[in-house]
């Protein structure tokens, strides 16, 4: 590793601004499905960092891209025009950084339980989790409309009714809950994700997950996840390296969430569904868990493969199925699991 | 009060169906330690198996009877009619279970026994891709749109007091308990429910005194299958428009239900569907009735801290 790898880094983030400079001289379409690409690769590799190399089984990734998805929008459309006054692409950045920090903190929400947790019944917690912020996210407007209502009515907690009601900042609060959530989604969020951001903060995703798994640090990991009773027998805390694993993976899930949000111009709570996480669990398990170059390959083939599909028409989504038990029947152990990786990062049987 | 036994009333009917789809997650997990994701869909497969099969049986006709029978008819001949008709909605449902039996058995020869030796993800992922597969070829065969699932047993509602018990719930606790009643039976006192238990509690030891762990694998998924389509006709007399994608939440639940009672424990899971069933009427029945599905699932997290293996499940502790 070493300096290589920061260079890597930066020669990655150049060349995706370098093309994306010139991407209106390409085609639209491909353009469209690399962005998807790019989302993709984050959303894997994240996960890849929490399922692959920590080994714990989580099937909640869309609930944190959602988070993501929601507070980066709710900063470019709502809070950010609120202070600056205006609506302008500088806030991008910021705002997929304020998306990642909440899916961050969502992620230490459902890390710190998940201590107590293994196996299957990790997954249903996060399962669960993800629901449950598709819920609240498909509610948002009706609940604000409900304290507002609360406020107005007679009796009781007048103190905190007034704050709500006379206080700038909580009303211009619940104002925004209201536009911003609810069953119909939202719409109409400023077209900011391009290729440079999407494909930079791939390049970032998949440096951070590399260096923090073959730093010394970042060996625990894959100490928790190869054995978990030796692991903590030789003084690894793997309490502390399964939150962390959380809250790192969530964080980019939420910057996924935000490009996703940015690209596609409107989201809707049922696209965070149990569905998409589980689009993303394939991904992973299909590049081979723990194996970051081989997650990256497969992100982009399926996403490929399911562009690809189109052109089956009603047939996609059967021929799409019925490929990927075709390729867990012929290669089960990954699409990308060469003899030269990391042998002992095969999961446990 | 009133209130109170009314929903708890219409809590149990639902949590008997999530019961029924729960047992075979939770059987298939006792045998093979995987998570079946393809099982909602074979509910689904149950509930279209209903709809296809009551057209061959003339459930239309004899409802339209039983509607003209007037007053003045002897009882007998009312008798008869109505016998006709369970008898007619009986064999819808004992068709639609054997033909979701044969459906499972055939995915678990198909997709998942190549895959035995393999490690447990794998398997996950083929169960979803069979998942996958079972929803899009259902949009594809059956249409994508709602069908209207036609009533299978003489629909009435009986006054008990102030609470209202439909015909349809008492179909559900009847067919739920005999159901649950045979399972008991298969699984306690027949020789291949004992050959179950013990390649539950040890595989290779129940080779070795010479059990065919794939016959038993295949009866557990066979038996698992009839019960979900036995769901799925439940569920669609209680929510009667059926489609491809009706498998999902319901499915959902049950796996919930499933892990909630303790996953690989028969009775855990008709426990936790029961429980999850009675939770998500009292929420329905409250003002937070949008948040039915995230209350739900936060109380089961909320179960999950305390008893982390489950209501009946125990922890297994980590051998080294």
């Amino acid at each position: 590793m070493g300096y290589r790898s920061h260079l890597i880094l930066v020669a990655a983030i150049l060349a995706s601004f370098v093309v994306s400079l010139y991407s209106q001289y390409l085609n639209p379409y491909y353009l469209d499905v690399a962005i998807n690409v790019g989302v993709n690769v984050i959303l894997a590799v994240s996960l890849n960092l929490i399922n692959g190399y920590t080994g714990q089984f989580s099937l909640g990734h869309a609930g944190f891209m959602s988070v993501g998805a929601y507070a980066s929008a709710a900063v470019t459309m709502f809070l950010g025009p609120r202070w600056l006054g205006e609506r302008t692409a500088l806030l991008f950045f910021p705002a997929l950084l304020v998306g990642g920090i909440v899916a961050a903190l969502a992620g230490l929400a459902v890390g710190v339980p998940s201590l107590r947790l293994n196996g299957d019944y990790l997954a249903i917690v996060t399962l669960g989790f993800g629901e449950i912020i598709r819920v609240i996210f498909r509610n948002t407007d009706q609940t604000a409309q409900a304290i507002k209502r609360w406020t107005t009515e007679p009796g009781g907690w007048v103190g905190l009714k007034n704050w709500l009601k006379d206080t700038g900042w909580t009303k211009a609060i619940l104002d925004d809950m209201e536009k911003l959530g609810g069953a119909l989604g939202l719409q109409g969020i400023p077209a900011y994700a391009n290729f440079f951001w999407t494909f930079g903060f791939a390049a970032v995703t998949i440096y951070v997950v590399t260096s923090l798994v073959n730093s010394t640090y970042g060996r625990s990991f894959i100490a928790t996840h190869d054995d978990e009773v030796a692991a903590s027998a030789m003084g690894v805390n793997t309490t502390k390296f399964k939150i962390i694993a959380f809250v790192v993976g969530a964080f980019f899930a939420g910057i996924a969430g935000g490009l996703y949000g940015h690209f596609k111009q409107s989201i809707d709570p049922r696209g965070f569904d149990f569905i998409k996480s589980i689009e993303i669990v394939v991904i992973v398990i299909l590049g081979g868990m723990g194996n970051n170059l081989g997650v990256i390959l497969s992100a982009i083939l399926l996403t490929v493969l399911l562009e690809k599909l189109r052109d089956f028409g009603d047939y996609r989504m059967m021929l799409y199925s019925f490929l990927i038990i075709v390729i867990m029947l012929a290669r089960p152990q990954g699409l990308f699991a060469w003899p030269l990786g990391r042998k002992d990062a095969a999961p446990k049987p | 009060m009133a209130e109170f036994l009314q929903q708890l009333i219409n809590g149990l009917s639902l949590g008997a169906i999530y019961g029924l789809i729960a047992l075979g997650y939770t059987m298939v997990y006792g045998v093979l330690r995987f998570i079946n994701f393809a099982h909602s869909d074979v509910f689904m497969v149950g509930a279209f198996g209903g709809f296809y099969l009551s057209k061959l049986l003339p459930i239309q006709a004899l409802s339209a009877k039983v509607g003209g029978l007037a007053s003045g008819d002897s009882s007998a001949q009312r008798l008869s009619l109505l016998l006709q008709w369970l008898a007619c909605g009986i064999g819808t449902l004992l068709a639609s279970m054997i033909l979701c039996a044969v459906l499972g058995i055939l995915i678990e020869r198909l997709a998942y026994r190549p895959l035995r030796t393999r490690s447990k993800l794998t398997v996950l992922i083929t169960a979803i891709g069979v998942s996958l597969l079972l929803e899009n070829a259902g949009q594809f065969i059956f249409g994508p749109n709602p069908k209207r699932f036609p009533a299978l047993f003489p629909e009435t509602s009986y006054q008990l007091g102030r609470l209202v018990l439909s015909s349809n719930q008492i179909i559900v606790f009847v067919v739920t308990l005999v159901l649950l009643g045979a399972l008991q039976f298969i699984v306690q006192r027949t020789k291949i429910g004992t050959a179950m238990r013990a390649v539950s509690f040890n595989p290779q030891a129940a080779a070795l005194v010479g059990i065919n762990n794939d016959v038993v694998i295949s009866f557990t998924f066979g038996l698992g299958s009839a019960l979900a389509a036995a769901g799925g006709i439940l569920y669609s007399l209680n929510y009667p428009t059926i489609d491809p994608l009706m498998g999902i939440l319901p499915g959902l639940k049950a796996f919930v239900a499933a892990v909630l009672g303790g996953i690989g424990n028969i009775p855990g899971a008709a426990l936790g569907g029961l429980v999850l069933g009675v939770i998500e009427a009292f929420v329905n029945g409250s003002r937070f009735s949008t948040y039915t599905d995230a209350i739900a699932f936060g109380i089961l997290i909320l179960i999950l801290l305390f008893r982390p293996a489950g209501i009946l499940g125990r922890l297994q502790v980590e051998k080294v």
